[in-house]
C-alpha cells in the first residue's frame, strides 16, 4: 500500500468562517431476526464460513427469493418510530453490480418506491432540538464478507487474491437515509454523532437490531460538503462509508470539513468519490469515484411480488411502538430527579440507556450516573471506544453499587473493581475476591489499628478527647493508611471516636 | 420512439462487463433498436386504462414464516467453487471497486 498522502486541513473556526456545512446520513441497520432476508439460512454472522448458505443466498440458478414477513414488520416500525408515511404498495429492485461479495451480481433492494419516507427525528444537541428529516427507509440485504490475501497489509490494495465467506450475505438491512442537513455550522460533527446515538437508542428501543455499531450491526456512511457562506448552494459531496462508532462520525464530519475547507479555499474543486475512515489515523482517504460506477441498471423485482401494508396491519404495528424519546427523556428525568444539566449530560455521553438499565438492576439513580458519567466515561475516551461498547454491563455497575451500599467496598475500591471488570477479571464479586478488595469489617482488625494510630500520635488524640472532633480526620487518614485503604472510613470514624470518649 | 444508439450499447456492455467488438457493436447496437421498437408496440395496444406492470400476477404480501431452514453444509456449498481456501471462495484479487 502506498503511504497515504496527508491532506491538507483548515483549522475548523476558520472554516465556519467562510463555508456552510450540508451534513447528510446513511445508517445501515442489520436486523436481528432468526432467519435471512429472502430465505431461510441463519442470519446470524460468524460462526463456520459458509455454513449459513443456500442456493438462494448463493444466487444459484433456479434458486427463488421469499421475503421474511418479520423483517417487514421490523422495517415498517423503524418508520412509524421514524414518523415516516409508509407506502401503501411498494416493490423490491435489483441493483446490478459486480463485486464478489454479492454472489447473484445484484443486490435485492428498493429504488424508487421505499417502504418508509418522509419522516423525522427530532435529536438533542447540548440541550437544543434539531429536526433532522428522513428522506426514505428502505430494505435491502447485506453483502458477504471478504478477507483479502497477500499484499503487505491484508487491505484490498495490494492483495493478492481475496477468500469469501456469504455467511453474512442476504442477512436483513434496513437502510435509514436522511434529507441534507443544512444550517448545523459548527455543530454539524456533534449534530451527526447526536443523530446516530439517539437512532441508535430508538433501535434498541424497538428491539428490532443488537445495534452494535462495533459489530457492524449499526454503520453509518457520512455525506458531507461545503458551500461558501450564505450562498445557499449545495456543494460537491463526499461519502466516507462504514465509520463504525458514534466518535468517529463526529470525528469524519469534522476532518471532511477541514479537508474540503483547504481544497477548496486554494482553488481546487471537491472529487465526487467515496472515502474511507481510518480509525487509528483518524483519516479518510480516497475511494471509488463515483461516476458511471453509479449506474446500478435498477429494475423491479421479478421474482418478488409487491408489499402492500394494509392500513391496519400498520395502525396495530403504531401501537407497539416504544415511547417516543422526547417524552421519555422528560418521564426519566422527573423520575431520577435529574437536573437539565446532568440530564443533557446523560444523554450527550450517549448512555442514558446504560443510565436506565442500572438503575432498573437496582442501583440509585445518582450512583447509577456518578459511575457511568465518570469513571466509565472517562475509560470511553481514553480506550477511543463508545461507551455502549464498553466490555461492562448495567447489571455488573448496578452490583458494584451495591458492593459499596452494603460497605463491601468504598469508593476508591470500586474503582478497582470497575478497572478487574473492564480487564476481563470476571464478575465484580469475582474481581472484589481475586484481588482481595473487600474492605476489613473485622472490628478486631480494625480496633487494632485505631489502637495503634491513637498510640502513636498521642497528640492528635488529645484534642479529640477534648471535644475538638474534627481532629478525628487526621487519625483516619493514619488509620487507613495502615489499612492499605481497605477499610470503611465511617466506621474508622465510628471507632476512634468511641474509643476516644 | 424507443431507439437505442451504438454509445449506449457500448456504455450497457461495459457495465454489464461485456466485451463487445466495434464490429459487434455496429451489428448488435441495430438489432437491439429493433427488438425496443417491436416490444414498444404493446403501447398501442394497452390504453390509458392498462398501467404498466412489472409482474404477472396480481399477488402482493407473499411473506415467509422468520424460521430457520437448513440449507447448505460448507462443503456443498463449496463444491462447485472453482477454487476455495479454509471453507471460502477464492476470488481473483478485486481492484478498486469496494462497495
Amino acid at each position: 500500500m502506498t503511504a497515504p498522502v496527508t491532506d491538507t486541513l483548515m483549522p475548523f473556526d476558520d472554516v465556519l468562517a467562510a463555508y456552510d456545512p450540508a451534513l447528510g446520513l446513511e445508517v445501515h441497520v442489520e436486523l436481528n431476526t432468526a432467519s435471512k432476508m429472502f430465505c431461510g439460512c441463519p442470519a446470524v454472522f460468524g460462526g463456520e464460513p459458509n455454513a449459513g448458505v443456500c442456493p438462494t443466498c448463493l444466487g444459484l440458478p433456479g434458486a427463488m427469493p421469499v421475503v421474511n414477513g418479520k423483517a417487514v414488520e421490523s422495517a415498517i416500525r423503524i418508520g412509524l418510530a421514524l414518523n415516516c408515511d409508509i407506502a401503501e404498495w411498494c416493490r423490491f429492485a435489483r441493483k446490478n453490480y459486480f463485486y464478489p461479495d454479492m454472489p447473484k451480481n445484484f443486490q435485492t433492494s428498493q429504488y424508487d418506491e421505499p417502504i418508509c419516507f418522509d419522516g423525522y427525528m427530532d435529536v438533542e444537541v447540548d440541550g437544543e432540538t434539531v429536526r433532522v428529516e428522513i428522506e426514505r427507509a428502505h430494505m435491502e440485504e447485506d453483502t458477504g464478507k471478504s478477507l483479502h490475501v497477500g499484499g503487505s497489509t491484508g487491505r484490498i490494495h495490494g492483495a493478492d487474491y481475496s477468500l469469501v465467506d456469504y455467511n453474512r450475505a442476504g442477512i436483513p438491512l434496513i437502510e435509514i437515509v436522511t434529507r441534507p442537513i443544512l444550517g448545523a455550522g459548527g455543530r454539524a460533527p456533534e449534530v451527526a454523532r447526536a443523530y446516530v446515538a439517539q437512532l441508535r437508542e430508538l433501535i434498541v428501543a424497538l428491539g428490532v437490531s443488537e445495534a452494535r455499531m462495533d459489530q457492524g450491526n449499526l454503520r453509518a456512511d457520512v455525506n458531507l460538503s461545503l458551500a461558501p457562506k450564505g450562498s445557499g448552494v449545495l456543494g460537491t459531496r463526499t461519502e466516507t462509508k462504514n465509520v463504525n462508532s458514534f466518535r468517529s462520525v463526529e470525528r469524519a464530519v469534522r476532518y471532511e470539513m477541514q479537508r474540503h475547507a483547504a481544497i477548496l479555499s486554494g482553488g481546487g474543486s471537491i472529487r465526487q468519490e467515496t472515502r474511507h475512515w481510518h480509525e487509528d489515523t483518524a483519516i479518510t482517504t480516497s475511494g471509488r469515484e463515483k461516476s458511471d460506477a453509479e449506474d446500478y441498471r435498477y429494475f423491479p423485482e421479478p421474482d418478488l411480488v409487491p408489499v402492500a401494508p394494509s392500513r391496519e396491519w400498520v395502525d396495530e404495528l403504531r401501537g407497539t411502538l416504544p415511547e417516543n424519546p422526547t417524552v421519555r427523556r422528560a418521564r426519566l428525568q422527573a423520575e431520577w430527579g435529574f437536573s437539565d444539566l446532568e440530564m443533557r449530560d446523560t444523554v450527550g455521553a450517549g448512555a442514558l440507556g446504560l443510565v436506565e438499565e442500572t438503575i432498573a438492576e437496582g442501583a440509585a439513580p445518582q450512583a447509577a450516573r456518578k459511575w457511568w458519567l465518570g469513571e466509565l466515561a472517562r475509560r470511553s475516551n481514553e480506550d477511543g471506544v463508545d461507551i455502549v461498547d464498553l466490555p461492562i454491563t448495567p447489571a455488573q455497575v448496578a452490583r458494584i453499587q451495591a458492593l459499596v451500599d452494603d460497605r463491601t467496598v468504598n469508593d476508591k475500591l470500586a474503582r478497582q473493581v470497575f478497572e478487574g471488570v473492564l480487564a476481563g477479571e470476571g464478575s465484580p464479586d469475582e474481581v472484589v475476591a481475586s484481588r482481595g478488595l473487600a474492605v476489613v469489617s473485622d472490628d478486631g482488625a480494625l480496633g487494632a489499628a485505631v489502637d495503634s494510630a491513637i498510640a502513636a500520635n498521642p497528640d492528635v488524640a488529645g484534642r479529640i478527647r477534648e471535644g475538638k472532633v474534627a481532629a478525628a480526620g487526621a487519625l483516619i487518614g493514619v488509620v487507613m493508611k495502615e489499612m492499605r485503604g481497605q477499610a470503611d472510613a465511617g466506621r474508622v470514624r465510628e471507632l476512634i471516636l468511641e474509643k476516644l470518649a | 420512439m424507443p431507439e437505442i444508439s451504438r454509445a449506449e450499447v457500448a456504455h450497457l456492455a461495459t457495465l454489464a462487463r461485456i466485451d463487445l467488438s466495434d464490429a459487434e457493436l455496429d451489428h448488435l447496437a441495430p438489432q437491439l433498436s429493433v427488438i425496443l421498437e417491436s416490444v414498444a408496440s404493446i403501447n398501442g395496444v394497452a390504453g390509458d386504462d392498462v398501467p404498466p406492470t412489472s409482474h404477472a400476477l396480481p399477488l402482493t404480501n407473499v411473506f415467509r414464516e422468520d424460521v430457520v431452514v437448513p440449507g447448505l453444509t460448507a462443503e456443498e456449498a463449496l463444491s462447485g467453487a472453482p477454487a476455495a481456501e479454509g471453507h471460502r471462495f477464492s476470488v481473483p484479487r478485486i481492484l478498486g471497486e469496494e462497495q
